[in-house]
């Protein structure tokens, strides 16, 4: 006999790291339909933006979330020297990648962890969150914080890394790169991790297109979209490669995770290598014009992207933003409809779900 | 800057958007803007990293056409609309009632200007306001 039940998965569960409620119609163990309920952690920051100056605004927009924080900035005043035709010096479009690149690193790593122990490796998970302290020992080093490095401003950046730093993070990048390999066939290779991701969560390539997945879950369905080809910031000289899969299941998207992690690692140093001498920022006077500019960047979670309006005066006119999270949530329903309840904590954690961005 | 914007009107959405859909553009988001009277819809579609916007000026108290039948995408960022905006979106695939981003109690549509913000100083938005200058 088939019994319908709603179990409500969250907003507080062992396996989400912020909370979001997801709604699981069940017929036995197969869920049917799953709608989600977000809003605990809304904190209206598109209408405190408004009231701010434009420059407070990048503090702001670094603290909408607190794994991707530079990205978020770096985002903004791409969008507000789009919007105030600013030229930055192109040493500071390389120091943007290095940290941004940094940032993709530590988050992968943190969400690979994450994913371990969802699936109930603990030891895999302290081992990867083991690595990710050393990159966020770069970014201390190299910025003075370790994850709101507060580095990013309009016009450029306010830190530079000397050639001291920049041999202090070759040799932290290559102690990582050492550790890698060992982790990830733990990942990819293990028989019971394998078994618990290859075939689960699986997101078609057309069905990835129609909801508007972004970031490693499109590309894992096969989709090639990866705003760093567009080559904003330093990204066109980098010689950057996406990475691809094919599959569209929870396995592919591990798979894209890890892989960019290498790619990650190939970009800091090449940028390092090619960073030219020069002036890190410019002075950027005035306010932005009564104009509109939708700014984008690839975050570790996929395309995030800002509406920025001006109004010709120090305040905004409209600031809003569409985090990856947000727009993978119609792609994470469609996954969940079909598949087992045991199977909803590694399904939810594959795409690396960031709430406080979400909510705002 | 905004390139590739359409302006339509509240009846051409579908047309629209059906024509982007089945021209292989994927859904980005929506973005709403109070303008006074009119509340400013923008629609934002990606082909091969090319953006396209439809610009619709909605009279405040008129529905808009939902579109989460064509792209079921965008029903989440209509439910947010109608929460944060009071935006009143006819035919979404799901409604969440006005309870998708705020609890009971919240203030209604808190993003419209009419809502002052809570807490922070206001500052002045005449074009008179000092300029400053950034130094990195």
């Amino acid at each position: 006999m088939i019994r319908r039940n709603t179990i409500p998965f969250g907003p507080q569960h062992p396996v989400l790291p912020e909370p979001i409620q997801l709604h699981l119609v069940m017929e036995n163990e197969k869920i049917i339909q799953a709608l989600p309920a977000v809003g605990y952690i809304h904190r209206g920051l598109e209408k405190i933006a408004e009231k701010k100056d434009y420059i407070q605004d990048v503090y702001l927009a670094e603290r909408i979330c607190g794994i991707c924080s530079f990205m978020h900035s770096q985002n903004y005043c791409q969008g507000i020297e789009e919007l105030m035709k600013v030229q930055i010096p192109d040493r500071a479009k390389y120091l943007r990648v290095i940290w941004a690149e940094t940032h993709r690193i530590h988050s992968h790593l943190l969400i690979l962890g994450l994913l371990a122990d969802a699936f109930g490796f603990e030891n895999l998970f302290m081992r990867l969150w083991k690595v990710r302290e050393q990159i966020l020992n770069i970014m201390e080093k190299t910025t003075g914080a370790r994850v709101i490095l507060g580095v990013c401003a309009i016009g450029g950046v306010k830190r530079d890394i000397t050639p001291e730093l920049s041999d202090y993070i070759l040799r932290e990048l290559e102690a990582v790169e050492k550790q890698l390999p060992e982790l990830m066939d733990s990942l990819l290779k293990d028989y019971s991790v394998k078994q618990r991701l290859i075939g689960v969560g699986v997101l078609p390539k057309d069905k990835a297109h129609e909801l508007g997945a972004v970031g490693p879950v499109a590309r894992a369905s096969g989709l090639r979209m990866d705003l760093r080809e567009t080559g904003y910031a330093a990204y066109g000289d980098l010689d950057f490669k996406m990475v691809v899969g094919e599959a569209g299941d929870c396995y592919d998207r591990t798979m894209v995770r890890v892989k960019e992690l290498y790619t990650s690692l190939d970009l800091i140093r090449t940028a390092l290598k090619r960073m030219p001498q020069g002036p890190i920022s410019v002075a950027v006077k005035g306010s932005p014009p009564a104009d509109e500019v939708l700014a984008r960047i690839e975050q570790p979670r996929g395309e995030l992207n800002f509406y920025i309006r001006g109004n010709g005066t120090r305040n905004l006119e409209r600031f809003r933003v569409r985090t990856p999270t947000f727009a993978n949530l119609p792609a994470l329903l469609h996954q969940l409809t079909g598949c087992e309840l045991a199977d909803v904590p590694v399904i939810a954690i594959c795409i690396d779900p960031c709430i406080s961005c979400t909510e705002r | 800057m905004l390139n590739h914007v359409s302006e339509i009107t509240l009846d051409q959405i579908s047309t629209e958007v059906w024509k982007l859909k089945q021209d292989g553009h994927r859904f980005v988001t929506m973005t709403c803007c109070d303008r006074g009277e009119t509340h400013d819809i923008l629609y934002h579609f990606d082909k091969n990293y090319e953006l396209k916007h439809l610009r619709v000026a909605l009279p405040k108290g008129t529905a808009l056409p939902s579109i989460s039948a064509l792209f079921f995408a965008a029903l989440l960022v209509e439910n947010e609309m109608k929460d944060l905006m009071g935006v009143q979106v006819s035919g979404m695939a799901i409604d969440f009632q006005g309870r998708f981003m705020l609890a009971e109690g919240a203030p209604v549509a808190p993003l419209n200007k009419s809502i002052p913000g809570i807490g922070i100083q206001i500052q002045d938005k005449t074009p008179s306001a000092p300029e400053g200058t950034v130094k990195s």
